[in-house]
C-alpha cells in the first residue's frame, strides 16, 4: 500500500504507526509499572501516560485519515456497488486487486492495509498443523475504533490527572490504564481471532483490576469479581466458537477465513464439521462466538455486572464500562459479521432488543447517578446488538463510536458531579446547575445527544438503527417488528430517563445543603475532556468543522461485508431501498417520542417538584420489579451461585476425602515402611553391629586374663601351648 | 636292660626317659619356682635334657664310639655346655642387677619395664 500521501508521512506505512499505537501505551504501562516507587513517577506519574496516549492519538488520527477519509471514493463506490452485487461471483479476481487501489471490489473484502501484505507477520504459534501468525490489519472499521479508543482513552487520562489527584495508588491508576489502552489497540488492531481473544482477556483483566481498584471498601472487589466471573461465562462460548471456527475453517486468520468462506459459497460445500451441513456448523458457531460479546458489551442475560462495576472510579467506568471495552462486543461481531447467519443474526437482534428496553426501564427508577448511565449504556449496547441483527451493520457501528464520545461524556460529568458532592446518590444532590455550570452544559448537550434530539450525533446513528429496523419489520412477519417498536419507544425512556437524572442532580432545590456548600466546579483538567467530548457529541458526524475530517461520511465507510454466511444457507440477504420517505417517517416519528418523553418529564417533575421517590407511589409492584432489576440477581443467586456453591462443597468433598485421603494415605504407608525400616536397622543391621561389639568384648574380657604380667605364666602357657600342639599332631598323623 | 649299651640302639628308650624327665622337670621348676636362682637351675636341666638327646640319638645312629660316625651331637652337647655356662654368667648378671633394682629376686614381684 502506498505511503501516507501528504510530505508529513512520507515514508511512513500505516504499519509504522498502527505498532507505534499499539507498543506507546504498552512502554508507559511498563514505565509507570517499573518505577512506581519512584520520586518522579509517584508525584508526576501522569506524565509518561500523558504523553504515550497522546502520541498514539495522533498516530490513530493518521491512519484514520489514510484508511478512511483518503479511500472515500473507492469506499463509497464499494457501498454503492454493494446494492446489486452477488459477491460470491466476483471471487476470482480478488487475489490480483490488492495490489490495485483500495477495496474497490467489494466482493473481496479486504483490509485497507494489512501487515500480511507486507511481510510484517510474527508467527506466533506453529504447532503440527495448527500455525497462527499475528498481523496487524486496518480497515475502516479499524481505524474508526482506532480513532475513537484513543481520542477517549487520552481525555480519560486527562481527566483521570484532576480525578485521581491525591489518591496513594496514583501512578497504579494510570498503569492500569495503559494496560488497558495496549490491550484495547491490541484488541482492534489484530487480524486473528486467536489474538483477538487473548486481548479480549487482557481488557478484561484490566477491567477487573481498575473496577477492583479501591479494594480496601467492600463494595469494588466483589463487582470486580462479578464482572470477572460473568465474562468468564459468556468468554467459555467465544473459545468454543474459535474452535469450531478452526474446525470448519482451519485457520483463524479473519481475512483468509473470508476467503475460504467465499471459496466454499462458490463451491457449494456441502458438509463441514461433524458432518453437518455448512450452514448448521456456521449458525453453532455464530451463536456460540456471540456468547462473547453477550458478556463484555453486557446483554441480558449477562449484563449484570456492568452496573456493580461502576464501583470502579469513574474515569474507569467511563473509559471502560462506556465507550470502549464494553463495545470490544459490538466491535467484534462487526469484524467477524460475514460469519453470522440469518438465524445467528436473528438472536442477536432479540437479545439486543431485550436489552434495550430491559435496561432503559431499570434505568427510570435507579437512584445511582452511575449506575442510570451504567443501564443506559447497557441499553444503548442493546441498540447497537439490535442493529447489528438487523442488518443495520454501519448504523450499529456508526452508534457504537458517537455513542462512545457522549457517554463518556456522560461520564466524566457525572464523575464531576461525584468529585464536588463526594456521593453518587442523586437523591442527594440537586440544584448543581449554579454551582458546576461547565460540567452542566456538557452533561446537557450529551444528554441530548444520547436521547437522539435530531442534529446532534445521537439522532443520526440513532435514526440509522430506526430506519433498518422497520425494514427489517416489512421483510418478515409481525414478530419481527419487535425490534422497530423497541427501538423507537426506547429513545423516548431513554429521553425520559436522562431528563430525570438531569432533574435530580442539576434542578430544583439541593437536598443535601451540607454537600451543597461544599460542591465547586472542578479543575479544568477534568472540564477540558468534558467540552472536547460534549463537542465531539455535537459534531463527530458528516460536517464536522475540522479539516481532517471534512467531506467524509463515517457510516458509508463503514460498508457492510457481504453476507457470505446467508447466502452460504441459500438466504439472499435483503437490502432495504434507501428510502427518503422512511428517513423522513422515522424522524417525525422520533421527534414525537421524544415530545412524549418529554411531556411525561414535565408532568411528572417540572411540574410537581416531587423527591426522587416518585415511581414507588406510581407503580407499585411494577416499579419494585423494576427497581429489583427484575430479579437478575436473584435469579442468579438461586441458580448459578448456589448451583456453582454447590459443585464447589462437592469438590471440596471430594478434595478432603478422596484427594486428602490419598495424600494422607500415601503419607501413612511411608509412615508405616519406614517403622518397618528402622525395626530392620535396629534389629538386623545394629544388631550385627552389637553382636560384634559384645563377641570381642566378652572374649577380650576373657583372655585379658592371660596377660598376667608375669614371665614364668607365659612360659607355663607357652610350654602348655605347644604341649596341646604336639597332642594334636600325633592324633591327627 | 642295661642302662648303657656299649653298641647298638636297643638302650635310647631310656635315655629319651631320663632326659624327658630332666626336661619335665626343669619346666616344672622355671613355672614354679619364684626363686630366680631356681629358675635358672630350671633353665640348666632343660639345656642338659637337651644336650643328653642330642648325645643318645648320636651314639643311636651311629655317631662316635671309635668307629669312624660323626661326632655331631657331641659336638652340639658341648656347645650347649658352653652356651649354658654363658647363660648362667648373663642370667646371674640379670639376677643381681634384679636384686640390686628391686630388693628381691622373686620372679613374680617385678611387674614394672624401665623405671
Amino acid at each position: 500500500m502506498e505511503p501516507f500521501d501528504s510530505p508529513f508521512f512520507q515514508g511512513a506505512t500505516p504499519g509504522w504507526f498502527a505498532l507505534a499505537i499499539l507498543l506507546l501505551p504498552l512502554g508507559g504501562f511498563l514505565f509507570t509499572a517499573f518505577t512506581w516507587k519512584s520520586d518522579f513517577t509517584r508525584k508526576h506519574g501522569h506524565v509518561v501516560p500523558l504523553a504515550t496516549i497522546g502520541v498514539a492519538l495522533f498516530c490513530a488520527l493518521a491512519i484514520f485519515k489514510h484508511a478512511v477519509i483518503d479511500q472515500e471514493p473507492a469506499a463509497a463506490h464499494a457501498a454503492a456497488a454493494e446494492h446489486g452485487a452477488k459477491p460470491a461471483k466476483e471471487h476470482g479476481g480478488g487475489e490480483k486487486a490488492a495490489h490495485e487501489e483500495a477495496p474497490a471490489d467489494l466482493g473481496d473484502h479486504r483490509p485497507a492495509w494489512s501487515s500480511k501484505e507486507h511481510g510484517g507477520v510474527y508467527a506466533l504459534l506453529s504447532v503440527g498443523s495448527l500455525h497462527i501468525d499475528a498481523g496487524i490489519t486496518i480497515d475502516a472499521l479499524t481505524a474508526a475504533m482506532l480513532a475513537v479508543v484513543c481520542i477517549v482513552a487520552f481525555l480519560v487520562h486527562l481527566y483521570s490527572v484532576g480525578y485521581m489527584h491525591g489518591d496513594p495508588r496514583f501512578p497504579r491508576f494510570f498503569a492500569f490504564l495503559q494496560l488497558f489502552s495496549f490491550s484495547m489497540l491490541g484488541l482492534v488492531l489484530t487480524d486473528n481471532l486467536l489474538l483477538l481473544f487473548c486481548f479480549w482477556e487482557l481488557v478484561g483483566v484490566c477491567s477487573y483490576f481498575l473496577i477492583g481498584f479501591w479494594f480496601e471498601q467492600a463494595e469494588p472487589p466483589k463487582a470486580s469479581m462479578k464482572a470477572f466471573m460473568t465474562n468468564r461465562f459468556g468468554d467459555v462460548g467465544f473459545l468454543l466458537g474459535i474452535l469450531f471456527a478452526w474446525g470448519i475453517f482451519k485457520t483463524l486468520d479473519i481475512h483468509e477465513i473470508y476467503g475460504r468462506l467465499q471459496h466454499m459459497v462458490a463451491t457449494h460445500v456441502e458438509t463441514s464439521l461433524f458432518g453437518w451441513g455448512l450452514g448448521a456448523a456456521l449458525t453453532v458457531m455464530g451463536l456460540l462466538l456471540f456468547m462473547g460479546p453477550m458478556a463484555k458489551s453486557a446483554q441480558v442475560p449477562l449484563h449484570v455486572w456492568l452496573p456493580d462495576a461502576m464501583a470502579g472510579p469513574t474515569p474507569v467506568s467511563a473509559l471502560i464500562h462506556a465507550a470502549t471495552m464494553v463495545a470490544a462486543g459490538v466491535y467484534m461481531v462487526g469484524r467477524v459479521y460475514f460469519l453470522f447467519t440469518p438465524t445467528v443474526l436473528g438472536f442477536i437482534a432479540i437479545v439486543g432488543t431485550i436489552t434495550a428496553l430491559v435496561a432503559a426501564t431499570i434505568g427510570l427508577v435507579h437512584n445511582n447517578i452511575k449506575k442510570v448511565l451504567a443501564y443506559s449504556t447497557c441499553s444503548q449496547l442493546g441498540y447497537m446488538m439490535l442493529s447489528l441483527g438487523v442488518g443495520g451493520y454501519s448504523a450499529g457501528l456508526f452508534h457504537l463510536y458517537t455513542h462512545a464520545f457522549f457517554k463518556a461524556c456522560l461520564f466524566l460529568g457525572a464523575g464531576s458531579v461525584i468529585h464536588a458532592v463526594h456521593t453518587e446518590d442523586m437523591r442527594e444532590m440537586g440544584g448543581l446547575k449554579s454551582k458546576m455550570p461547565s460540567t452542566y452544559r456538557t452533561f446537557f448537550v450529551a444528554t441530548l445527544a444520547l436521547a437522539g434530539v435530531p442534529f446532534l450525533s445521537g439522532a443520526f446513528s440513532k435514526e440509522m438503527i430506526v430506519e433498518h429496523a422497520i425494514q427489517w419489520g416489512m421483510s418478515g412477519t409481525l414478530a419481527h417488528w419487535l425490534p422497530a417498536i423497541v427501538a423507537i419507544f426506547g429513545g423516548g425512556l431513554t429521553f425520559f430517563y436522562m431528563l430525570r437524572l438531569l432533574y435530580l442532580t442539576f434542578y430544583g432545590t439541593p437536598r443535601d445543603h451540607h454537600k451543597f456548600e461544599h460542591a465547586h466546579e472542578s479543575p479544568s483538567t477534568m472540564t477540558i475532556p468534558l467540552f472536547v467530548l460534549g463537542f465531539l457529541a455535537i459534531f463527530s458526524v458528516d460536517w464536522l468543522p475540522i479539516p481532517l475530517f471534512r467531506g467524509m461520511h463515517v457510516p458509508e465507510m463503514l460498508a457492510p461485508p457481504p453476507a457470505l454466511a446467508s447466502l452460504a444457507v441459500g438466504h439472499a440477504p435483503h437490502h432495504g431501498e434507501e428510502s427518503l420517505l422512511l428517513a423522513f417517517i422515522v424522524l417525525v416519528v422520533s421527534v414525537a417520542v421524544l415530545v412524549a418523553g418529554y411531556r411525561l418529564y414535565v408532568r411528572t417533575y417540572k411540574q410537581r417538584n416531587p423527591g426522587p421517590d416518585v415511581w414507588y407511589a406510581r407503580f407499585g409492584r411494577l416499579s419494585t420489579t423494576v427497581s429489583r432489576l427484575y430479579y437478575f440477581d436473584e435469579f442468579y443467586q438461586a441458580t448459578v451461585v448456589r448451583f456453582g456453591g454447590a459443585v464447589s462443597r462437592a469438590f471440596t468433598r471430594f478434595d478432603v476425602r478422596v484427594v486428602d485421603g490419598a495424600v494422607n494415605g500415601v503419607a501413612s504407608l511411608g509412615l508405616a515402611l519406614s517403622s518397618l525400616w528402622g525395626t530392620f536397622d535396629r534389629v538386623v543391621v545394629d544388631g550385627t553391629v552389637n553382636f560384634f561389639w559384645h563377641a570381642t568384648h566378652f572374649l577380650s574380657r576373657r583372655f585379658r586374663r592371660l596377660q598376667t604380667g608375669n614371665a614364668q605364666d607365659y612360659l607355663a602357657f607357652a610350654v602348655g601351648g605347644i604341649a596341646l600342639v604336639s597332642l594334636l599332631f600325633v592324633f591327627l598323623s | 636292660m642295661p642302662l648303657l649299651a656299649a653298641e647298638g640302639v636297643s638302650h635310647l628308650g631310656g635315655y629319651v626317659f631320663i632326659s624327658s624327665a630332666m626336661f619335665v622337670l626343669g619346666i616344672f621348676t622355671m613355672v614354679t619356682r619364684r626363686n630366680a636362682i631356681y629358675v635358672l637351675m630350671g633353665a640348666e636341666l632343660i639345656l642338659n635334657a637337651a644336650a643328653l638327646n642330642f648325645v643318645a640319638f648320636a651314639r643311636h645312629h651311629g655317631g662316635g664310639g671309635g668307629k669312624g660316625g660323626a661326632l655331631d651331637g657331641q659336638m652340639f652337647a658341648i656347645f650347649i655346655i658352653i652356651l649354658a655356662a654363658a647363660e648362667a654368667a648373663v642370667a646371674l648378671g640379670i639376677v643381681l642387677q634384679l636384686y640390686h633394682h628391686f630388693p628381691t629376686i622373686d620372679v613374680s614381684k617385678p611387674d614394672r619395664l624401665g623405671d
